[in-house]
């Protein structure tokens, strides 16, 4: 029982929601093209494919393109060794996909840590609240335009926020930039951090137009 | 023949009696026994605990007795990152406190926010609680936290403690 044999069960028994399993450094991805048939797949995976634990749902803030939001799935059984990784895209405008609490109880507490810093909700979620921030914080820190030094805010009685300084600071690069001289600390101007973004924008979509894909060559596709 | 300032004795012509001032006793008296506590938040409280562990012996200076409750402690030494979220828990246990009272900022996140220039960390726990001696280091070592411990000292023994009492009329 490979990992690419469980990618192939599984795309035998979605069909054409699930793509064709990408390989990369012996790690097996498949893509999940309706994020509305998360819980089934992974129900799939549980009861029939032994995957009996989740590893970590994570996911990524494709600022500029559309969707958005990429939500990623690590899978492992016991019984047989092998990894997974399942992927799936959600835009922006809805920024709301299923959740797999009712498969894996683990997902309650990575899901909660999504919603607390990307702002995804997840439908069915038995308890979806903040985990690492507190009630009542206005923001969701990890999306990509959302400074480091943080924004200022309160909530009375139970915590407070400022901006950290991070002018002057001497060694913060900017990322994204082209070449070395482009990341070079001395250059960032701290009055506006838009350079930065768009500096990360600019980058996927070269990245795009070279690649075919916003982060870098990606995993390649089995025939 | 005694030039100490400190507390004079010379048990063979004193005896058992020892001259000196209030001031100077009561601040002996807190100085040699200032009791942690530790506000042990991240990887600098391991630094602490090995401050108070055999080697490094924190106990030669009388702070041995760690401890946890804010009621019976002297000093409290906030080592570790102080995030947004544990600040209030932090500024509440200080209030709990008893007078006197002492602050050590262990470390580079509790003296600045350290490395972490971001949304969640308090800058510097300064910002919620009046603090006496600042260590740097991250993590400082145990020896640099005695060095600390030993300066606070040399600011408890220098305080009026007569002239900040109270007088009732």
């Amino acid at each position: 029982m490979s990992a690419l044999e469980l990618a192939q069960q599984l795309k035998a028994r979605f069909g054409d929601c699930i793509s064709e399993p990408a390989e990369f450094r012996a790690e097996i991805t498949v893509r999940l093209s309706e994020a509305e048939r998360i819980a089934e797949v992974c129900q799939f995976a549980k009861k029939e494919m032994g995957i009996d634990y989740l590893v970590d749902i994570t996911s990524i803030d494709n600022y500029g393109t559309d969707p958005r939001w990429t939500i990623i799935y690590h899978l492992y059984g016991y019984g047989h060794h092998c990894h997974l990784r399942l992927k799936t895209d959600v835009s922006e405008e809805k920024s709301e996909l299923p959740t797999v609490t009712g498969v894996w109880r683990t997902a309650d507490w990575h899901e909660r840590e999504i919603y607390d810093m990307m702002g995804i909700q997840f439908r069915g979620h038995p308890d979806l609240r903040r985990i690492l921030m507190w009630e009542g914080y206005p923001y969701y820190p990890l999306r990509k335009d959302f400074p480091l030094g943080g924004k200022p805010s309160a909530v009375p009685e139970i915590a407070f926020t400022q901006t950290a300084p991070e002018e002057g600071g001497p060694f913060v690069t900017i990322a994204g930039g082209k070449s070395s001289t482009a990341r070079e600390p001395r250059v960032r101007e701290p009055a506006s951090d838009d350079v930065e973004l768009n500096a990360r924008v600019e980058r996927r979509r070269d990245m795009k137009e070279v690649h075919g894909h916003s982060h870098g060559p990606g995993p390649v596709e089995k025939k | 023949m005694q030039t100490k300032t400190e507390i004079g004795f010379n048990s063979k012509v004193e005896g058992d009696v020892v001259h000196t001032r209030l001031d100077t006793a009561v601040n002996w008296f807190r100085k040699n026994s200032l009791w942690p506590m530790p506000m042990g938040l991240a990887c600098c409280a391991i630094e602490l605990m090995a401050a108070g562990a055999s080697r490094f012996d924190i106990a030669r200076f009388g702070a041995e007795v760690m401890r946890f409750s804010p009621r019976q402690s002297d000093v409290m030494i906030v080592a570790g990152t102080v995030t947004y979220k544990m600040a209030t828990a932090v500024k509440r246990i200080y209030d709990q406190m008893a007078e006197p009272k002492w602050v050590i900022a262990m470390g580079a996140c509790a003296s600045t926010g350290g490395m972490y220039r971001s949304y969640s960390v308090l800058q510097g726990v300064d910002t919620i609680l009046p603090v006496d001696v600042y260590v740097s280091g991250c993590p400082p070592r145990p020896e640099a936290l005695l060095d600390a411990l030993i300066k606070l000292q040399g600011k408890v023994a220098k305080e009026p403690f007569l002239a900040l009492q109270k007088r009732v009329a």
